[in-house]
């Protein structure tokens, strides 16, 4: 299913497919509609698909407004302009004011590649993080994020979608069963957790060799839901494995990894390592460069096992 | 000095500086050629031997995504080697699609996101005004920038503070990513704007150099307590046929070896 379709074009196909049925669903883009993907669903529903021009702010609270008539917008930009520049008007005009408004944020972390560090959101998934009552998802590849959407669009509330905009290698196959707060074990393990999102679940994924080598028998959850987090799944990987391993694309401050870091330590501490960017801001360059840049490769995740495990105690 | 031909030289240039990448903003780099062929030619005293002279004037590039026009306007005016140029986007490079102040010798102010550039720009001309020495601040936004709310309030604290030292740009090209300005969600009337905001205002063909010296000249001599706005009447992508052709396409685009040998053609 989806061959080589990028994220933003399944994305579109299949919010054409929802659009045709529920018809309160509107696409509110702020210049960014070719970049985002959906531009082509413009001359398919000219009333429900438009522009807020290069005015992220005013975007979110007409999406607020629009939702509180009974409309179901989803707005879309990069992800530092779907959250850090428009932080105040979600938190108010849709969360605190119960405005079921979904925004869409592509390009997270490096992926912003030759736009660089002011495209480059390493604190999105904090900030959407702190505010009361969110909901963040990353889906990791088409398969999923085609099975979430009608989940996303029939949660009553806001959320924060991280969207991988290009293409994203498969991870889920075509019978996958998808759960909105359920977490995915992707591989079973013993000897250490290896909890991520995004585009790490492919970095883990390419690490398996890695593991392997290492006689490390990992465990690999994806975590598509960032907050609320399934603790029943993480809290019961951690005691059977009394190692961890958290893995984002973006700043260690404020995202998964302290999410899980806070509810292991109230619940089940272990010996825990993070890959993620650690607390600084993007720059231009390539992929492959910025994931060496940033340590945020299959092989950073193996050291981080290896160092994991070597700390585990055992009662 | 010929501004034409140095406009001719920045286009040049930042034609080899998105082609030696092969990608990169070059209708909304193109458009403002002529201006800082004005501004760093003739209007502005600067030191590129002492690029952090206190009291010079500045230039803030509120659409940042322009960095490689404003890369070829320093480098022809002495900041750094045209060389440096090759290296825009390279890993580690000084010279990043979007412009950098702790990058790149030279750049007064980091943009990128749009509708920043333009508060920046009035904070330095107020605190240019409160040390009293005597400098222009220059800012450039984009008219799809326009549509930012920050710029409306940069526009209204600019007006209340008076601040005349600052002399503003609108590189009024018609187009932003997904298509015509007037299409997406209309600016106009710039003008009436600006002026209902407090600005002095005047609008001229972005392409004539004579033009843009004249708006700059008769902007400093007013001295009427208002801050001024120069709409620039411009071409997105000007000065190559098929990159002017693109329209809207042209704001972020491949450009292949043989597409940059054919533009460089064009200018010859
Ligand atoms: C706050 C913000 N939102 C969105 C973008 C993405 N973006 C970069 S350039 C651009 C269009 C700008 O159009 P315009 O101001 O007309 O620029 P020009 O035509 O001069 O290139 C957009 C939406 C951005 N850089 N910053
Ligand atoms: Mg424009």
């Amino acid at each position: 299913m989806f061959e080589s379709m990028e994220m933003r074009q399944v994305f579109a196909a299949e919010m054409e497919k929802h659009m045709a049925e529920n018809k309160n669903i509107v696409i509110i883009d702020a210049d960014l509609s070719k970049a985002c993907g959906t531009y082509p669903l413009r001359a398919k529903f000219p009333d429900r698909v438009f522009e807020a021009g290069v005015a992220e702010q005013n975007m979110a609270s007409v999406a607020a407004g629009m939702a509180s008539y009974g409309f179901l917008p989803f707005i879309f930009s990069f992800t530092p302009f779907a959250s850090r520049r428009i932080i105040d008007q979600v938190t108010l005009s849709c969360l605190y004011a119960g405005q079921n408004v979904k925004v869409v944020g592509t390009d997270p972390g490096i992926a912003a590649e030759y736009n660089g560090g002011t495209h480059m959101s390493m604190e999105d998934v904090g900030l959407y993080r702190a505010i009361p009552g969110s909901v963040i998802f990353e889906p990791v590849d088409a398969i999923q994020l085609a099975a979430a959407l009608p989940q996303i669009i029939a949660y009553p509330k806001s959320m924060y979608i991280r969207l991988w905009r290009k293409y994203a290698e498969p991870v889920f196959s075509d019978d996958y069963k998808f759960d909105l707060f359920k977490a995915d074990v992707l591989k079973e393990g013993s000897d250490v957790s290896v909890f991520v999102s995004g585009f790490m679940t492919q970095a883990a994924m390419k690490a398996l060799e890695g593991f392997k080598a290492a006689g490390i028998d990992a465990e690999i959850i994806n975590l598509h839901t960032i907050k609320p987090l399934d603790e029943a799944t993480i809290l019961k990987s951690l005691a059977k494995t009394r190692a961890a391993v958290v893995c984002e694309n973006g700043n260690v401050h404020g995202g998964l990894c302290e999410a899980i870091a806070a509810l292991a330590a109230q619940n089940f501490p272990v010996p825990m390592e993070f890959v993620a960017v650690r607390d600084r801001f993007g720059q231009v360059g390539k992929l492959d460069f910025l994931a060496e840049e940033y340590k945020l490769r299959p092989e950073d995740i193996v050291k981080a096992a290896k160092s994991a495990v070597s700390r585990r105690v055992f009662p | 000095m010929d501004l034409k031909l140095k406009a001719n030289q920045i286009r040049r240039d930042t034609l080899n500086c998105i082609g030696a990448l092969g990608v990169g903003h070059i209708g909304g780099a193109l458009s403002i050629a002529e201006l800082l062929a004005v501004l760093y030619f003739k209007h502005m005293r600067i030191d590129p031997k002492n690029p952090q002279l206190q009291g010079r004037d500045r230039l803030i590039v509120s659409k940042g995504h322009a960095g490689p026009a404003v890369y070829a306007a320093l480098s022809e005016r002495g900041y750094f080697p045209k060389e440096m140029l090759l290296t825009l986007n390279q890993a580690g490079t000084n010279l990043p699609s979007h412009c950098d102040m702790n990058k790149t010798t030279g750049v007064d102010m980091t943009t990128g996101s749009l509708g920043q550039g333009f508060s920046c720009a009035a904070g330095v001309a107020k605190a240019s005004s409160l040390r009293g020495d005597g400098a222009t601040i220059y800012t450039v936004i984009g008219d799809g920038e326009s549509q930012e709310g920050q710029i409306w309030e940069a526009a209204m604290f600019a007006a209340h503070h008076k601040l005349s030292n600052l002399i503003a740009f609108t590189d009024y090209n018609g187009y932003q990513i997904d298509g015509a300005v007037d299409e997406i969600c209309d600016v106009a009337p710039l003008d009436k704007k600006w002026r209902a905001f407090g600005w002095n205002v005047f609008s001229v063909d972005g392409h004539d150099t004579g033009a843009i010296d004249a708006a700059i000249t008769s902007a400093k001599r007013k001295r009427n307590h208002k801050p001024n706005m120069i709409i620039l009447n411009t071409v997105k992508g000007k000065g190559v046929s098929f990159i002017e052709a693109a329209k809207a396409g042209n704001h972020n685009m491949t450009m292949s070896r043989e597409q940059t040998e054919a533009a460089l053609r064009e200018l010859e």
